[in-house]
């Protein structure tokens, strides 16, 4: 023992790389005799050990502490009835789902998103990829029409504008009289003037008219690279076949692009639950008029931090959880199709 | 890409006039819905720099008559008055501190769980993608308090709890980390080992190797993830929204500024400031999107198309 003790800060100070945790291990794990053989390599393991904590600490820290702790409290808060910055939570069970269950607007809410749901990803991907295939294989023998660059420059722009921005312009945009872009004609030809945003009948189309103009572009630069790598002798092929471009499109575009279609439907129906901006911004009321146009997220923030009720405003948020983990999961089932490969 | 360009022209003007035969009437009215697309993104942009330039009475007049004059006075006032100015540096600010702290946390974090095998590495890995399939909105509440005990911590709490950029930038680089990950690691995974086992050999450290030769070798990924990055951090609104109050007005992002303008436009009714403080905004995201649009259509879409 007294011998070991005598030869350990030998060979832990050559090198200055060995932690005091990682020494003391090393001494009790191998045989004093090997200490001094097998000192480079444990320098090495313990330099790499070193390195690999080093440069995970900072990220995960900040990752455990802005990311993983909220969520993990929201569930937690959820079942609190947690009202108002200076008062204490007090634990109520399921209350709180309780009263959401009959809360009407939170359905309202629901509602829209689930339409939203349906839609968003419906509308964007049907117009995306009908552009896209026309800028890729509508022009001269399978290549894209004239212009084709010029109209993807064009149709991405919507996607670099904050979605805060895209709301405030539109907002003027549908102005109720002859000083809203979309009115000012209408007024001219004699028509009765749109309540684009103020008709609680026409203001959720207007919502979702508003994201479809925004994603449009961002679905067609991803479909068209997708369709850029299609071999071309595939169209070829079926052209001397004598198949239309409609034939084209549903037997040989649209299969070989099914996995980017795919992936293009999960990122809108998850941003379909996501929307918040749009509404908070643009409409009256902030998701009316009369909660017309309200969504998940804009029931949640406004419980939370206009009314303070932190408790109830959680338990939407863990409604939202799962209407999110339900759709990625019923998504990547229902839309797993055979993959063709080529 | 531009053999494939070239092949296109070549059979364009092989088969200009089978095509016309064949293709004539759907060209047409595929050039025209096109056409209308372009006018449907290009007109409301266009509109409001007009209405940016026009007198108050003008604006309520009529919506698409054109300025007697152009009163470049709206983009001093919403600049100076309004504010926008203000809300442009802290923007500027906040995303470049946090895009640089999200890279750098980012690739060293992917690095290392991409390239080194230790106990939990994919534990950790599956940690921080995870992360991608969570709403922010579940976080929110409990978000706001971390923020809030942060900013009571002794000497580093005046700089990163609510009100505070600090404490916008850390949450803007955590709730990155996930993507900015996921999309790197795949990257790392896929640089060859041979010029980072010679570097070992010459006796470079771990973070030299990653520093002067990995990082160099993964620029496109992390190019891509760059512009993923500043976009989406530039663009944020809600978050923004949760954790500067409106006691630092002082502090706001330019998305929660201009936001907050069209909100007061009701009352203060100086519109033609909001259409200038619009204009504003949409400028600069115009002239970058410009010049590089190349890098950012790929940097942005670079996520799905893996």
């Amino acid at each position: 023992m007294p011998e070991r003790d005598a030869r350990e800060p030998v060979t832990g100070r050559t090198p200055v790389l060995a932690g005091a945790g990682e020494k003391g291990r090393n001494a009790m794990a191998r045989p004093a005799a090997g200490g001094r053989r097998s000192a480079a390599p444990r320098r090495i393991d313990a330099a790499r050990a070193r390195f690999i904590a080093g440069f995970l600490a900072a990220p995960v820290l900040l990752y455990a502490v802005y990311v993983i702790a909220p969520y993990a409290q929201a569930f937690s808060i959820a079942l609190t009835d947690w009202r108002g910055v200076s008062a204490s939570p007090r634990f109520v069970g399921l209350e709180n789902f309780r009263r959401l269950a009959g809360d009407s607007v939170f359905w309202t809410a629901v509602g829209h998103n689930a339409l939203l749901l349906v839609l968003l990803p419906l509308l964007t991907i049907a117009i995306a990829l009908s552009f896209a295939f026309l800028l890729n294989a509508g022009g001269a023998n399978g290549g894209g029409v004239a212009g084709s660059r010029f109209y993807r420059v064009v149709f991405f722009f919507p996607q670099v504008l904050a979605v805060a921005i895209v709301a405030v312009l539109f907002q003027q945009v549908f102005r109720p009289d002859g000083s809203g872009m979309l009115n000012a004609p209408l007024i001219a030809l004699g028509l009765e003037p749109v309540g684009f945003l103020s008709d609680p009948g026409v203001a959720f189309w207007s919502i979702l008219g508003v994201l479809v103009w925004q994603a449009v572009g961002f679905y067609v630069v991803l479909f068209s690279a997708g369709m850029a790598s299609i071999p071309r002798e595939m169209y070829e092929a079926a052209r001397i076949d004598g198949a239309g471009p409609g034939r084209l499109f549903f037997r040989i575009t649209l299969p070989l692009l099914w996995d980017t279609v795919q992936v293009g439907w999960i990122y809108l129906g998850i941003a379909a639950l996501d929307v918040f901006a749009v509404v908070w911004v643009m409409t009256p009321e902030r998701g009316g008029p009369d909660h017309s146009t309200t969504v998940m997220a804009a029931e949640i923030y406004r419980n939370a931090f206009q009314y303070f009720r932190f408790g109830y405003a959680s338990a939407m948020g863990v409604v939202l959880f799962f209407f999110t983990v339900a759709f990625a999961a019923a998504a990547l089932r229902l839309s797993r199709r055979e993959r063709v490969e080529y | 890409m531009v053999s494939q360009a070239g092949k296109v022209t070549l059979g364009r003007s092989a088969s200009r006039e089978r095509r016309r035969a064949r293709l004539g009437p759907l060209s047409g009215l595929s050039h025209a819905a096109l056409v209308v697309w372009t006018a449907l993104v290009t007109v409301p942009i266009a509109w409001t720099f007009l209405a940016s330039v026009k007198s108050e009475d003008e604006i309520f007049g009529s919506a698409w008559s054109l300025p007697a004059s152009l009163r470049w006075d709206n983009w001093a006032r919403a600049f100076e008055n309004a504010h926008v100015g203000r809300y442009m540096l802290n923007s500027l600010v906040v995303v470049a501190l946090s895009t640089t702290g999200t890279m750098l946390l980012g690739s060293m974090a992917a690095y290392v769980l991409a390239r080194y095998r230790f106990r939990g590495n994919r534990a950790i890995y599956l940690l921080f993608v995870s992360g991608l399939a969570f709403p922010v909105y579940l976080a929110l509440t409990p978000l706001f308090f971390v923020v809030q005990n942060m900013g009571r911590l002794p000497l580093v709490g005046p700089l990163i709890g609510l009100d505070t950029y600090g404490g916008l930038v850390l949450v803007y680089i955590a709730y990155s980390l996930p993507f900015t990950i996921f999309f790197l690691s795949a990257f790392f995974r896929t640089l060859p080992e041979a010029v980072a086992e010679a570097a070992f050999v010459d006796g470079a450290s771990h973070a030299r190797v990653f520093f002067q030769i990995m990082l160099p070798m993964a620029r496109p990924g992390i190019v891509s993830i760059t512009i993923f990055n500043v976009l989406g951090q530039w663009n944020q609104y809600q978050i923004p929204l949760v954790l500067l109050s409106g006691q630092a007005q002082d502090k706001w992002v330019l998305t929660q500024g201009i936001a907050a303008i069209s909100t007061a436009a009701g009352y203060d009714a100086d519109w033609s400031a909001l259409f200038a403080a619009l204009s504003m905004a949409i400028l600069p995201m115009l002239v970058v999107y410009t010049v590089f649009q190349r890098q950012i259509q790929a940097g942005l879409t670079a996520g799905a198309l893996k």
